[in-house]
């Protein structure tokens, strides 16, 4: 067991864990944020992803002891009100059903539209295609990435 | 009102929160369990009187504060939109304005609750409304004796009573002491649909902006204090015993705390395993992974998938249990022009809901309180009550949301080895099955063997039809079934319609002997039998040398089917299509809903075969949400590509072999085509939403890729990529 500062959505969390514990456990039961989500275990499925200094990882197989210090951004951290893009156009095209891997799936497309501001099919597969939906909210995702794109150029060019 | 404050604190309503003081609360009395259709319309008030446990499923409190109850679970279907979209529809409020709650499991109370065979809406749909209206019209009662009004001046709109004459108002908050005094009119007349404002629209689901920032809350979140996590090393093969184990090992991980034997009721069947129970689920399950336990598999048979097929295909050849029969179809079978003769194979399937399952249980002082991602509340409520030998009342089922449940959620073993080792560890316990434990443990849709035979007559008409199923009977494993039961799911998925034009006809089963575990699986039976009858249907119409949507509409009389078919004629641009461009079509019926679908598929520069597009048409009659519709027909599409083109749990040795989404492969989002879904608009008796979409897919693949490859698949799964 060690001691092992996290800094999650700005905030540091001092946590006391086995350094070999995934992320995702260290974020769900000892920094108390469910938001992200278990699926698999081995990065197979992406319920679990967040952003590790802007990038998406699979937080389940991401030993906690490596991250210390580094910035963590969780589903919980992405806005305050629902405002972030992805979120208005996850709403707006009414993607999720069960809803469970919704988390993981908004991180990817976040941290997508973030290096690629008009992202064509072929980059929208080459982000999501790690994430697997029950559910087959697949065509919304494609086209809530799609809105979200629009969303945020509006944005850029009211600025 | 002393006596409805009284009442309010005592029942359930504590569960609307924000409830205090004066309140018009009305609910649905069902005298006799289950029986939705006898239902009396009760308020909290009456109810008290007669000491009757109302189920509040409409409060109004005097801020006008709307809280509707939904009774079923939601696991990505809808119930928890639609259910209140009814009842705001003819109480005339805003549903953005609403207040919704899950109802705890109570069948006594709330009627039926299973959220199985596509039946919230279908379900108890008229007496949502009738309540809805029934507290409507109550809130006018309540304004005209204050004003001394007409009811024919008045109306009721977006939260309002309206005097149309002077334009005054009142906020139904200010009219609820006075109306919760008063009965329930009888004979309420429900809306027409052509005055519908709520139903039938595309309103936004409720619960998606908790559901794009991480707070809905799903079984797996729920957290009490001192709340342990469990993991439990199950017997791999199902049903064998724990001989032994050594947990000196686990008992040095940091944060174990428990670990011990348990036991579950499989069906008839016993499961076996041994708990890990810890202070976080990381350290319960790096203690598992270090317990040494002995297996004693004795008397149960160690089979593998070819052992079991090989069973199937055996026992096609006996006679079968007759579930529907007509005419003499084997007479009329020999005396055809023409005969057909083929086996259909579909496999055994892992349900791999998004969210594994987890049950938290708290038992304590003879209560148990249950929380988790849960298809039958009520269900849940009379199993543990019966296992623990508790009184149900003091049973509490709490609801989440569900992560997924396709029929699997709605199995009562995971929740009773929650209740059992909490009450042996006297705390909390969140029990978590892993992915390979949610992936290998079952129960699993069965895999099926199925042999069709038809006559054809030489102007194409089908003179006798025959149709048997070899598969595990899912109710034969129940204690006590009787094994000699046909399987009464023999018919589902073939278009009812087809019996009033087949003058021969026999669907029977062979139900074959397995020790593996089976459940529903999203639209069941037909979700198997849809493909051979499909499938076959259209080697029929080749045969036959129709088109196969004509061959199909010659052999229904009934003009809602001809409706159907004539829609995905024009939507999908049918008439048009050039001679083996890859199109297929299918249609299936199931849970009083019928859908008919019709892929295109196409060679891509490579030489390897692309589904290009999938149209769907739903015929579900009367319906609340086209949105919610188009959703679920969209996610049945794409499960329903994953198990005919992706997925498959084999057997070896008796254990379950596919443990992980890295082997049990899942449709990704390249894999989809674009879906277009159409709703036929009609105010028939309302069916299913959730399941019907399925079925038709895997058979409409395959016709297309015999349109344009000339090749018959009559197995799945099947790999596009090799076609």
């Amino acid at each position: 067991m060690a001691s092992i500062t996290l800094k999650i959505n700005n905030k540091s969390v001092t946590v006391d864990a086995d350094p070999k514990m995934p992320l995702l456990w260290a974020i769900r039961d000892l920094a108390g944020l469910t938001g992200t989500k278990y699926g698999c275990g081995i990065a197979q499925c992406g319920a679990c992803t967040v952003h590790l200094e802007g990038t998406p990882v699979r937080s389940c197989s991401l030993p906690v002891g490596s991250v210390a210090g580094k910035n963590i951004t969780t589903i919980e951290g992405l806005s305050d009100n629902n405002s972030h893009p992805v979120q208005q156009a996850w709403i707006e095209e009414q993607v999720p059903q069960c809803g469970y891997c919704q988390s993981g799936q908004i991180m990817a497309a976040a941290a997508l539209l973030k290096r690629n501001a008009n992202p064509s099919d072929k980059d929208i597969d080459a982000a999501m295609q790690g994430l697997i939906c029950r559910c087959g909210t697949y065509p919304r995702i494609r086209k809530a990435i799609k809105t979200a794109a629009r969303i945020m150029n509006t944005k850029a060019s009211a600025k | 009102m002393e006596k409805t404050d009284r009442n309010i604190s005592r029942r359930n309503f504590i569960r609307l929160g924000s409830l205090s003081g004066a309140a018009l609360t009305l609910g649905l009395y069902m005298p006799a369990f289950g029986k939705e259709n006898e239902a009396e319309i009760l308020t909290s008030v009456r109810a008290g009187e007669r000491g009757i446990d109302l189920n509040a499923w409409v409060s109004i409190d005097t801020s006008g504060k709307v809280t509707i109850m939904n009774h079923r679970s939601e696991m990505g279907q809808g119930a928890y939109q639609v259910v209140p979209q009814m009842v705001a529809e003819e109480l005339e409020v805003d549903l953005n304005q609403v207040n919704i709650v899950f109802a705890p499991g109570n069948g006594r109370v709330y009627g039926s609750q299973i959220t199985g065979g596509s039946s919230t809406v279908r379900g108890a749909y008229r007496q949502l409304m009738q309540v809805g209206a029934s507290a409507r019209e109550m809130l006018i009662a309540a304004a005209m004796k204050k004003e001394g009004w007409s009811r024919g001046d008045c109306y009721a709109e977006n939260g309002f009573v309206i005097h149309r004459p002077s334009g005054k108002k009142y906020n139904y908050g200010q009219l609820v002491e006075e109306a919760s005094r008063m009965s329930p009119p009888s004979n309420i007349q429900l809306k027409s649909p052509r005055d519908y404002k709520i139903i039938r629209q595309p309103l936004k689901r409720q619960d998606i902006p908790q559901k794009v920032n991480g707070t809905a809350t799903f079984g797996i979140d729920k957290r009490l204090p001192g709340l342990l996590f469990a993991v439990v090393e199950r017997n791999p093969r199902f049903l064998g015993k724990v001989k032994s184990f050594d947990d000196s090992q686990t008992k040095k991980v940091p944060g174990v705390k428990h670990v011990l034997k348990v036991q579950m009721d499989v069906f008839a069947m016993k499961r076996e395993g041994v708990a890990v129970v810890a202070n976080s689920f990381w350290a319960a399950n790096e203690g598992r992974k270090l317990l040494k336990v002995e297996w004693d598999d004795s008397g149960f048979e160690h089979l593998s998938t070819e052992q079991l097929y090989s069973r199937m295909k055996e026992d096609l050849s006996k006679p079968g249990y007759s579930q529907r029969t007509g005419g003499n179809a084997e007479a009329a079978l020999q005396k055809a022009d023409k005969k057909l003769e083929f086996i259909y194979e579909t496999p055994y399937e892992s349900h791999s809901c998004m969210e594994p399952l987890n049950c938290t249980a708290w038992v304590h002082d003879d209560k148990c309180e249950i929380w988790g991602p849960i298809q039958g509340p009520d269900w849940i409520q009379d199993d543990i009550s019966a296992r623990l030998g508790l009184k149900p009342e003091n049973v509490t089922v709490n609801m989440t949301f569900l992560g997924g449940g396709f029929g699997r959620k709605a199995f009562t073993d995971y929740t009773h080895e929650a209740a059992v080792i909490s009450k042996e560890i006297k705390a909390p316990v969140q029990v978590i099955w892993t992915r390979e434990d949610d992936m290998t443990q079952g129960p699993f849709r069965p895999g099926n063997m199925y042999q069709c035979k038809a006559g054809l007559s030489n102007n194409g008409r089908i003179t006798s039809f025959q149709f048997k199923m070899a598969a595990q009977n899912m109710g034969h494993q129940e204690p006590g079934a009787d094994k000699t039961m046909y399987n009464d799911s023999t018919v589902e998925g073939f278009l009812e319609g087809y019996f009033e034009a087949l003058p021969h006809y026999s669907f029977s089963d062979v139900p074959t002997e397995s020790p593996v575990p089976v459940m529903w699986w999203r639209s069941v039976y037909a979700s198997t039998n849809g493909f051979a009858y499909e499938s076959f249907m259209d080697e029929l119409a080749h045969e036959a040398g129709k088109d196969p949507l004509d061959f199909r509409r010659s052999h229904l009389r009934n003009e809602r089917y001809h409706a159907l078919i004539s829609k995905l004629e024009e939507v999908s641009g049918w008439k048009s299509r050039g001679k083996n461009e890859g199109w297929g079509v299918a249609i299936t019926e199931c849970f009083k809903s019928t859908v008919g679908e019709v892929v295109k598929v196409s060679r891509k520069a490579d030489g390897k075969l692309k589904v290009d597009k999938v149209i769907a048409v739903m015929d579900c009659g009367w319906y609340v949400n086209p949105d919610i519709i188009r959703q679920q027909v969209e996610g049945s599409i794409v499960m329903a590509l994953g198990a005919a083109t992706k997925h498959e749990t084999h057997f070896l040795d008796g254990k379950a072999l596919e443990r992980n989404f890295d082997v049990y492969k899942m449709p990704r989002i390249a894999d989809i085509p674009e879906i277009e879904v159409h709703i036929m608009e009609n105010d028939e008796k309302p069916g299913g939403v959730g399941e019907p979409g399925l079925p038709p897919l895997s058979p409409a693949l395959c016709n297309a890729i015999f349109d344009i490859s000339g090749k018959r698949i009559r197995k799945l799964p099947f790999n596009l990529e090799e076609v």
